[in-house]
């Protein structure tokens, strides 16, 4: 690889930044200052390449310091990785919360997406736009859904600098935006994770039950409610009988495609290519979703334990924790939790004192919801665009850095602690026969009471919204977040069950439930919901690249039609939206239509 | 002699092709086997010296028990498979593809493109008047070749034919994301502050003319580029002991573009600067 840089310089900051991340530069050949050793001896090859997957913690230790990325800065980084510039610069321009141009240190994301859009973010949006305008020093981002919808509408504030400060105003007002935009480190702090829990405190409650309860900041009131029993078990019984226990309890995944989760750790483990990986996908990105931030702010040692346990069982010893860029407070209670596992021996070579080795690393992904997508998910990690593979080869098989990779949502792993302290049988006594164990639900819109819910599955949607104080007139009820489905008021005796959902012909997703009146025009939210897959599409396959605009286009010029009028258009939809659930690579254009879709045929949208 | 490397016998996979037995050697892709078979499975992304990035998908068949369709291209056969290629299914979705590539792109000059959209009955006008395009304007910043996104439909090609695929210059990327996503040097730079080395070999591989000889480019805009009055004679490149094979389009006793067979088993359609561009010496009668 013969690398050409131009003759962009770093500032002496934005140099400072990467030696943060990376130590100071060993030779020329990395950037430093040329001396007669370097004529000698070429540096880099083999060695520097396989450093690649730092080149996505850079972009963020530039972006976090001077809050973009210039000529200079990037060549810098280039240069270090042994990285060439053209595909460093197809990364950086990837993802949503990167700029390559210069813009105020200071970037305020104010979330239009659908709950928010539903509690007035427009006019929250447009106040805050008007208060923040040129010179103002504070860049207004539009934004996809923050993951904060139990206290919508939501803004987050990001201000660049050493070290960079964040603020969360939700639920905002133009006023409490504008000041956590102007002063991100003197923000009010936001109210505690156990606030997102409505049923907190209930006894029977199994994968919320330390939340709120512990202080997320202390391993020993951790271990004092029971944590580290499951890893414990996992010791005593050995890497093949935890595989068998996570298989009879009826584990699948909690991300959305319900896969079941010991036939992947199953498949990882028997392969003969060492090293096996665990990645804990914690790019929680579907908009309505909000499980997985609260998991990890209010009880983020149960996630480390079940990582390790995860690992232990497919003969990993590195971890990834891939964390969306945009949960700052699930990122500083993961890294404290991690850091004080480490220096506990809960972590480290040699775990509880079992000569098992495992660490976790945490990447933080920077706003793209494709990410989400297990395979773009390696490849963001690894420090390319992250755009999905085509698959086959599987992850179990060929996934992180090629090697076999078990891949898991944090809800999905949370559930293998209950698995191992009560048993598989108990566990799979929970549930219904197709669908076992306790399920978060992420309840928001028309409700009283929004958060996280946890249910045991086979609770119907009634009962759900029921709990949550569901509004009257209620016109129509989302599930599964964007690539989910609508359904009607009338069909609140679904069983919130995968074998349930699907029969009445929708999906569970990843556990949204989010309920919208007569107030909102439906049109707007199924336009928004276009809007963002248009945006989030990475743009790799045709279906889906071209098919997200056209959609959005034709809902757009449907938004005020009805009946005859809307007819042709609704046509088209359904021709685009057969393509790109037939031909699109990945499931991002395979459930784009999903909830247009829906809309039409159930709710009757145009009608 | 060419030496033809022979490699290790390959077993021979079984499977079902549109109703008919099909026997492929291990490892053939879904395409190899319909290619084998004599069906025509339009491809764009596809090229015969690249892995496809199945990027376009315009190839997609039916395959029995798969809850999507699979790209013909990258799919590899299966001993069992059930694989139909011309069902309503596949035809649709190669229909809706089309439509919203020529909705989007100009493929005027991609090869096939007239014939397909014929074919499968695609209608690219019906997304209206203001179907948004991609809207670009040739980037004409050097004096061998031009990029003209306004065509480019985004395969890949030239990409990992400049990366690691070929020529491991890394000179040009996808940069961007979704509708907005544009092959680009680093900072969007022109092409003459970038790694590129001219090697030509990402206009090779580019099944749109969205890269061009800038030679083929203007003659276009003058409208005196004729295919069917340019002879090609393939001859051996004289600049270094390498050997490779040059085919040279020559139109009205002049050298408009220089290619090289991709089945040549030292460069595979791969040439140098030199090779590629360094003709004019040839045609300079003062």
């Amino acid at each position: 690889m013969d690398l050409h840089f131009g003759d962009s310089k770093p500032t002496d900051e934005e140099r400072a930044a990467v030696d943060a991340l990376l130590g100071p530069p060993q030779s020329s050949w990395e950037g430093a200052d040329r001396s007669d050793a370097d004529l000698r001896w070429a540096r880099g090859g083999r060695e520097a390449r396989e450093r690649r997957d730092l080149l996505l913690p850079g972009l963020h230790a530039l972006n976090d310091r001077i809050g973009w990325i210039s000529e200079g800065a990037l060549d810098y980084l280039c240069r270090r990785l042994t990285v060439p510039p053209a595909e460093a610069y197809g990364v950086a321009t990837f993802y949503a919360m990167f700029s390559v141009r210069p813009r105020p240190a200071t970037v305020l994301h104010v979330c239009t997406d659908l709950a928010c859009a539903a509690a007035g973010a427009a006019d929250l949006c447009a106040g805050v736009e008007a208060r923040l305008g040129a010179g103002s020093g504070v860049a207004v981002e539009r934004s996809p859904c923050l993951g904060l919808c139990e206290r919508a509408p939501a803004a987050l504030a990001i201000r660049a600098g050493d070290p960079a400060r964040t603020a969360v105003s939700a639920p905002a007002t133009v006023e409490s935006a504008v000041a956590a935009g102007g002063a991100p480190g003197s923000a009010d702090d936001e109210p505690p994770a156990v606030m997102a829990v409505p049923q907190a405190g209930d006894p029977s409650l199994v994968l919320l039950s330390r939340v709120g309860v512990v202080d997320p900041a202390d391993l020993d009131d951790y271990r004092a409610h029971g944590g580290y029993t499951a890893l414990r078990r996992a010791f005593a019984i050995g890497p093949a009988a935890v595989i068998r226990e996570v298989t009879d309890a009826g584990l699948v995944g909690r991300g959305g495609a319900a896969f079941p989760t010991g036939r992947k750790w199953q498949a990882t483990a028997s392969q003969p290519d060492h090293p096996h990986y665990l990645v804990c996908n914690a790019d929680e990105s579907e908009p309505g979703t909000f499980k997985d931030r609260v998991l990890m702010e209010g009880d983020p040692y149960a996630l480390v334990e079940a990582m390790t346990v995860a690992a232990y069982a497919v003969g990993a010893h590195q971890g990834y924790l891939y964390l969306r860029g945009e949960y700052p407070r699930a990122l500083r209670r993961m890294e404290h939790a991690i850091g004080q596992a480490r220096a506990r021996g809960l972590l480290g070579d040699d775990v509880l004192g079992q000569g098992y080795a495992f660490d976790i690393e945490i990447r933080r992904g920077a706003g793209a919801y494709i990410c989400g997508e297990e395979t773009a998910l390696f490849n963001s990690i690894e420090g390319y665009r992250g755009e999905p593979r085509s698959k086959p080869p599987f992850p179990v098989e060929k996934g992180l850095f090629g090697k076999p990779t078990v891949e898991n949502n944090v809800e999905t792993l949370v559930n293998v602690l209950p698995v191992l302290t009560m048993g598989a049988p108990a566990y799979a006594a929970i549930g219904t026969a197709g669908s076992t164990g306790p399920k978060l639900y992420c309840v928001s819109g028309s409700v009283d009471r929004p958060g996280v819910y946890e249910l045991p599955f086979g609770a119907t949607l009634g009962e759900l919204l029921e709990r949550a104080g569901v509004r009257e007139r209620l016109r129509a009820v989302l599930l599964g977040g964007a690539a989910g489905g609508f359904v009607r008021p009338d069909e609140l005796d679904i069983p919130l069950t995968f074998e349930g959902t699907r029969e009445a012909g929708t999906t569970l997703g990843s556990g949204v439930v989010m309920a919208f009146d007569d107030t909102v025009p439906l049109p707007r939210l199924l336009l928004r919901i276009a809007e963002f897959f248009r945006d989030e599409s990475c743009g790799q396959c045709v279906p889906c690249r071209v098919g997200t605009v056209r959609q959005e286009e034709a809902l757009h010029r449907i938004a005020e039609r009805t009946g005859a009028a809307a007819a042709d258009d609704i046509a088209l939809l359904r021709e685009v939206g057969r393509a790109m659930r037939d031909a699109s690579i990945c499931g991002l254009g395979q459930t784009a239509w999903n909830a247009v879709e829906s809309a039409i045929d159930r709710l009757g949208a145009y009608e | 002699m060419t030496v033809v490397p022979l490699g290790v016998p390959r077993r021979l996979i079984e499977f079902t092709l549109d109703g008919q037995e099909a026997r492929v050697p291990e490892g053939s892709t879904i395409l190899d086997a319909c290619r084998a078979a004599g069906k025509d499975v339009p491809t764009l992304c596809q090229g015969d010296t690249l892995t496809p990035k199945n990027a376009c998908r315009v190839c997609v068949v039916e395959v029995e028990g798969a809850r999507t369709l699979v790209p013909a291209c990258s799919r590899r056969a299966e001993a069992g498979m059930e694989v139909r290629t011309d069902t309503e299914r596949a035809r649709h979705s190669r229909k809706v593809v089309l439509e919203l590539l020529a909705s989007s792109v100009d493929l005027s000059t991609t090869p096939g493109a007239a014939e397909w959209i014929k074919e499968y009955e695609a209608k690219p006008d019906r997304f209206g008047p203001d179907a948004a395009r991609v809207n670009e304007e040739p980037k004409v910043d050097n004096d061998l070749y031009v990029r003209d996104y306004d065509k480019c439909i985004l395969c890949y090609k030239c990409v990992d034919a400049c990366g690691d695929q070929w020529q491991n210059t890394f000179a040009i990327s996808v940069a961007g994301r979704g509708f907005d996503a544009r092959i680009a040097v680093e900072h969007d730079a022109p092409l003459t502050d970038s790694a590129c080395v001219y090697c030509g070999n990402c206009i090779e591989v580019c099944p749109t003319g969205a890269l061009s000889f800038k030679s083929e480019f203007d003659m276009r805009a003058a409208g005196t580029w004729d295919e069917s009055a340019q002879t090609e004679t393939t001859t051996v490149c004289a600049y270094c002991g390498v050997g490779c094979n040059l085919t040279l389009h020559v139109q009205d006793n002049e050298i408009v573009k220089v290619t090289s067979p991709h089945d040549n088993p030292v460069t595979h359609g791969n040439l140098c600067i030199k090779g590629r561009f360094g003709y004019q010496h040839v045609q300079n009668r003062d």
